[in-house]
């Protein structure tokens, strides 16, 4: 086990793409934790006799229709997509594993239901029905989180069945059924442990997939809220002025197509070095 | 197909009395333009008095009637009417860039399994890439302010012109060619990269496989053993994620209709969201749930028509 570990992560630090991957991510999180003091200006700041310049040496980004710094928005942006992100891969990640653990554990009954639950969910196209309890429960920061988790639970729970299903019958399993291992004691050390790398890997793509919908929804109005920064907001303004104001369209959406992908690189180069049958 | 056609349902139900309190309460606290009439039509739509699984199968019998209710917008038309009537344009933007999607992706996949590592493969591994990480809105965004404002070729808002009634057919054939042509290029290029990505993967593993060996080896032409033989075995996979991906499709329906003023079931509902118009919500909800089902079935009888080997009895 440790052996195949640090193979892999010799793997890992061989896949240049991978690193910059990582490196993108681990620069997401310093941004976002120093934006008070790598943003240029104040983010809420309002100069109304700055209005919608174009980027400038004073304003590398522009400003916005309040005279606002684009930049700095931008780098608070960061804060709210990293942290939509992970609480919300933090739930479906949960959700996922305890589901796909009970139906591959158990299996029989209560895996055919489950699976049918995993089923039916994956029927509704996830942003209509994220739409749908925004429209109950009201749009913000928190809503949405918990929205995108509890609609993005279904492929984890796959994965985590799949893994449990082959695991259960191995060896080391039996064996430790027949030493006396409780239900519970099985399926945390043992099976659990086993079956973390590929929820490790569905759960880093997953932050990727998380920030997309979570700057659709801001985009459309119904995800954070203004004044709250977020990119997915910050394109809304640059849609109402998209004929007079490019600056505002571009570099927001920059910033999560970055993200975005430097999560997936990193995802993909785990899932790589884990298994580098994967590499044709 | 019934078990699920009623779990959609279900789920469809939970979904607006998932909010504490009820419906009604809701509506006068959040939305203080709620008239008390409002609430009451409220009130007898859902039969909040009763219990919920009374509530839930009078609903039910209501929708089998195609009955969702009326809508809380100041037309309150009935929610199936306004569905009927845009339902045809999503399926038709949808459908089209499915076809795009298809006669795009399928050959790029197989390029670039056939040419493996080579400097083509490599440069469609980038597109996918980007593909996967490019916000659907944003993609809108920029196709806009390219082709729309930058060089003012394409409109940017609506499915047709101003006068539309007046021109001769060819006139609108083009003018509503002109509207579409933003909105279905920036949903068929996301679905791209998943399709034509999967394609490479399938056909990389078919020409691993033994009977292609064979096939080249009793001498036959690239093109033959390629299109005939690899291909239509690689084929089989894609069609699964092609109804997997249905969702995926009629989802960015949302976001493109919602950006191009496209008057069709993806603008419904973000206006009903917005307005919290919750009959027209669930009548969303349960209607494109159920198109996302039958797109499966067609998937599944499709992949049965092209593998005879598990064509039903």
């Amino acid at each position: 086990m440790i052996m195949r570990i640090s193979e892999s992560w010799v793997r890992l630090w061989h896949n240049r793409l991978a690193i910059s991957g990582l490196v993108l991510v681990l620069g997401l999180f310093a941004v976002a934790l120093l934006a008070r003091w790598l943003a240029p200006y104040d983010p809420d700041f309002i100069d109304l006799k700055q209005v919608l310049m174009p980027p400038s040496p004073a304003h590398l980004l522009g400003t916005d229709t309040l005279g606002r710094d684009v930049l700095s928005r931008i780098i608070f942006g960061a804060r709210v997509s990293l942290l939509v992100g992970f609480v919300a891969v933090g739930i479906a990640t949960l959700i996922g594993v305890l589901v796909g653990a009970l139906a591959g554990y158990y299996g029989g009954v209560l895996d055919q239901i489950l699976m049918r639950l995993v089923d039916l969910m994956l029927c509704f196209p996830t942003i209509f029905l994220i739409l749908a309890v925004i429209a109950v429960l009201g749009p913000s920061i928190w809503n949405i989180m918990a929205v995108i988790g509890l609609t993005g639970w279904m492929g984890v729970a796959r994965l985590v069945r799949a893994e449990f299903l082959s695991l259960r019958e191995r060896e080391f399993v039996v064996a430790a059924r027949a030493l006396g291992a409780s239900d519970v004691r099985l399926i945390w050390r043992h099976l659990l442990p086993n079956a973390l790398t590929p929820v490790m890997v569905s759960a880093t793509l997953g932050v990727a997939g998380a920030i997309l919908v979570e700057s659709s929804l801001s985009f459309l109005g119904l995800g954070v809220q203004p004044p709250t920064p977020s990119w997915g907001n910050m394109l809304t303004m640059g849609k109402d002025n998209i004929e007079i104001a490019w600056w505002l369209s571009v570099f927001p959406g920059l910033a999560i197509l970055v993200t975005v992908m430097s999560y997936n690189l990193l995802g993909e180069g785990i899932r790589e070095a884990i298994d580098p049958r994967l590499r044709d | 197909m019934i078990p699920m056609l009623l779990g959609i349902t279900l789920v469809s139900f939970l979904v607006i009395h998932l909010a504490p309190g009820t419906p009604t309460e809701l509506q006068t606290t959040m939305n203080p333009k709620a008239s008390v009439e409002a609430q009451k039509r409220l009130r007898e739509l859902y039969g909040l008095d009763q219990p919920l699984q009374v509530q839930y199968w009078e609903w039910l019998k209501r929708i089998s009637r195609l009955d969702f209710g009326r809508s809380f917008s100041p037309d309150r038309r009935p929610v199936w009417d306004k569905i009927r009537e845009r339902i045809g344009v999503t399926l038709g933007l949808n459908l089209l860039s499915l076809l795009i999607i298809l006669t795009v992706a399928l050959p790029l996949g197989v390029l670039a399994a056939q040419r493996a590592h080579s400097w083509f493969d490599k440069g469609t591994t980038l597109l996918v890439f980007f593909g996967f990480a490019m916000p659907s809105f944003w993609l809108a965004l920029l196709l806009m302010l390219f082709f729309g404002v930058y060089l003012d070729w394409l409109p940017i808002s609506g499915l047709t012109s101003l006068g539309f009634s007046h021109l001769s057919f060819w006139e609108k054939f083009r003018d509503l060619g002109a509207h579409v042509t933003l909105p279905v290029l920036g949903s068929a290029f996301l679905g791209l990269a998943g399709v034509s990505r999967y394609m490479r993967g399938s056909m990389l593993e078919v020409i691993g496989q033994d009977y292609i060996i064979t096939a080249r080896a009793k001498g036959l032409p690239e093109r033959v053993v390629i299109f005939k033989h690899a291909l239509r075995n690689a084929l089989l996979p894609v069609i699964t994620i092609l109804g997997f991906s249905l969702p995926g499709l009629i989802g960015g329906s949302v976001i493109f209709e919602t950006i191009f003023a496209i008057p069709g079931m993806g603008q419904l509902l973000w206006w009903a969201v917005m307005a919290r118009d919750y009959p027209v919500v669930m009548g969303e909800l349960v209607i494109v749930a159920f198109l996302t089902l039958l797109g499966n079935l067609l998937a599944d009888l499709a992949y049965g028509l092209a593998d005879p080997r598990i064509r039903m009895g």
